[in-house]
């Protein structure tokens, strides 16, 4: 096999896309919190792509990908990847692509897991913390469960993963990724418990254009999520292009209609969450059902998700920015559609679902993969959220949550308030230290 | 010598600012206000939970005036911010004691 130049450029292209998805994110959390906490809220995404890329080409594509004839999980030790710059991508069927461009789209995915997981526990998690809780967390939680879903083998047929090699169907990420994250946010927020003021203070989102540009991010990077999820320029990463789409757009109306019937207004944070609910939830289908199908799929979770984030004020637990809700439901919908609407008609190399003939056999694996990667995250991230709090502590003290976390932890605020335009008040009487200041007219002098 | 002081709807602000510059209203003070009356909060809906939101975003208006033109100039300032809905705001006026303008240091109406 030689290498293919239009695949690799894909596959590069795809990996920028994804790897923006995580600012997006940023933008679309850091909106949707108070404005006293928004920094922190970015900067977690962005401490996460910091930490996690370091991990990756120290150790993390070898536990992910390395080849160990394990199905549980990959080769302990370090990625080497600077050995591999002249091999070609092997995972379970040959790709005319570097390894190292499949190292680094499979990096960006590993970003943006732990990513995710920040938006349950907004305003009030400790950033040293939350440092050392994604460097443990994808090293025992992401890496191996990406090796049970995306890793399909090595040239002899060994080391694929044990829910690849059962064949669940998760093309870009629905287990490993969504599922994942939301039932991490879950256990998470449980150990750190809820905001001070849930349920009593208003939280409502401080800045909704920010939201709406984190969404379109999210929406234009998860093109190189799913589709460059098919590791070539071919038909299967056109027509996962194709579902992601309409998936989404169906995502957008069902969310604004549910709302529109529940509370007589949509709304455009609906718009945003229905339109990452509906890119969720296409996540592990988009290579397996048709693009009729992916509208049904939009529409439907949009409507689930709306309903499912009220959870929270049911149940009590402070998903501040419904994780759960969005990611955790909508990997499940979408991984048990794939059991209802997979069809050999799109792509012949996996099974038929339950409408097309092929049985309950698909829909209890997809149910497997779903539940197995749930079960195992929310247990692992709850040992590991309460070893952490019980040792450098996971949670800011109250006051310093009150008075705001961007100042407390990062002593910056995101907004120079004041409508006097830049003079004395509205900096809030700040002035240089006196150290800069004699520095700033040493050279103005 | 009187204060004026006017919160009236955001919207408005042109039309009484129009209508005291016309009446011969030379200097004003304009600040961004938050509050409430008769006319309460309003609801947001987000992600389904709802919040009640109790105060309005509304505009003071504040006019030193002379006693002579103290009733003109509410007068003007209701009829041009009035649209007879639930929300328009209140105009009043309270007693001043002494005026000084910081530039020349001139006293009482002069300083006007």
């Amino acid at each position: 096999m030689t290498l293919s130049a239009g695949d690799t450029a894909w596959v590069l292209a795809a990996s920028a896309m994804v790897l923006l998805m995580t600012p997006g994110l940023a933008f679309f959390y850091g909106g949707m919190v108070r404005s006293k906490s928004v920094l922190n809220m970015m900067m977690m995404s962005f401490v996460t792509i910091g930490i996690v890329s370091i991990l990756w080409v120290l150790y993390g594509y070898s536990i992910a990908f390395g080849d160990s004839g394990s199905s549980i999980i990959g080769k302990l030790g370090l990625s080497k990847l600077g050995s591999a710059v002249n091999d070609l991508t092997y995972n379970g069927a040959g790709y005319p692509i570097p390894v190292l461009a499949f190292a680094a789209f499979q990096l960006m995915f590993a970003v943006i897991t732990p990513a995710l997981i920040s938006g349950a526990v907004a305003d009030r998690t400790k950033f040293l913390a939350w440092g050392v809780f994604v460097a443990i967390w994808v090293t025992i939680v992401y890496f191996p469960v990406a090796h049970w879903v995306f890793d399909f083998g090595s040239k002899d047929a060994t080391g694929a993963g044990w829910l690849a090699a059962k064949g669940v169907e998760d093309f870009a990420g629905g287990t490993a990724v969504h599922i994942n994250a939301g039932a991490a946010g879950l256990a998470l927020c449980l150990v750190l418990g809820k905001r001070v003021g849930f349920k009593k203070d208003p939280m409502r989102p401080h800045n909704l254009p920010l939201v709406l540009i984190g969404a379109g991010l999210l929406w234009f990077g998860w093109f190189g999520f799913n589709a460059g999820s098919a590791l070539g320029a071919n038909g299967l990463a056109a027509l996962a292009f194709m579902n992601t789409m309409v998936a989404t757009a169906a995502g957008v109306l069902g969310w604004i209609l549910m709302e529109r019937i529940r509370d007589g207004h949509p709304t455009s944070l609906g718009a945003a969450s229905g339109a990452v609910a509906g890119l969720v939830a296409v996540t592990p289908a988009c290579a397996f059902i048709a693009p009729w199908a992916a509208v049904v799929l939009g529409v439907v979770v949009g409507m689930v998700c709306a309903l499912a984030v009220g959870l929270k004020y049911k149940l009590g637990f402070d998903d501040s920015l419904d994780v759960v809700g969005v990611h955790m439901v909508g990997g499940i919908v979408g991984c048990l559609f794939v059991g209802f609407f997979g069809t050999k008609a799109v792509n012949s190399a996996y099974a038929d679902g339950l409408f097309y003939g092929g049985g309950f056999r698909l829909l209890g694996i997809q149910a497997l993969g779903a539940f197995s990667v749930l079960a195992y995250s929310f247990v692992v991230t709850l040992v590991l959220g309460l070893v952490i709090n019980k040792t450098i502590g996971f949670r800011i003290s109250s006051d310093a949550e009150v008075e705001g976390i961007d100042l407390t932890e990062h002593a910056e605020t995101a907004y120079d308030y004041g409508s006097t335009g830049g003079g004395v008040l509205s900096g809030g009487g700040l002035s240089l230290k006196s150290s800069h200041a004699a520095h700033t007219e040493e050279v103005s002098a | 010598m009187k204060l004026v002081t006017a919160i009236i709807k955001p919207f408005k602000l042109d039309d009484v600012k129009t209508a005291l510059e016309s009446f011969g209203v030379h200097g004003m003070t304009v600040s961004e206000a938050s509050g409430y009356g008769r006319q309460r909060g309003h609801t947001e809906v987000y992600r389904g939970a709802e919040y009640t939101v109790d105060l309005v975003p509304k505009v003071r208006l504040e006019v030193l005036v002379d006693d002579a033109d103290v009733d003109d100039v509410m007068d003007v300032v209701v009829k041009s911010a009035q649209t007879g809905r639930i929300g328009d705001g209140k105009v009043w006026s309270v007693p001043v004691d002494a005026v000084i303008r910081v530039r020349t240091g001139e006293r009482g109406p002069e300083a006007l």
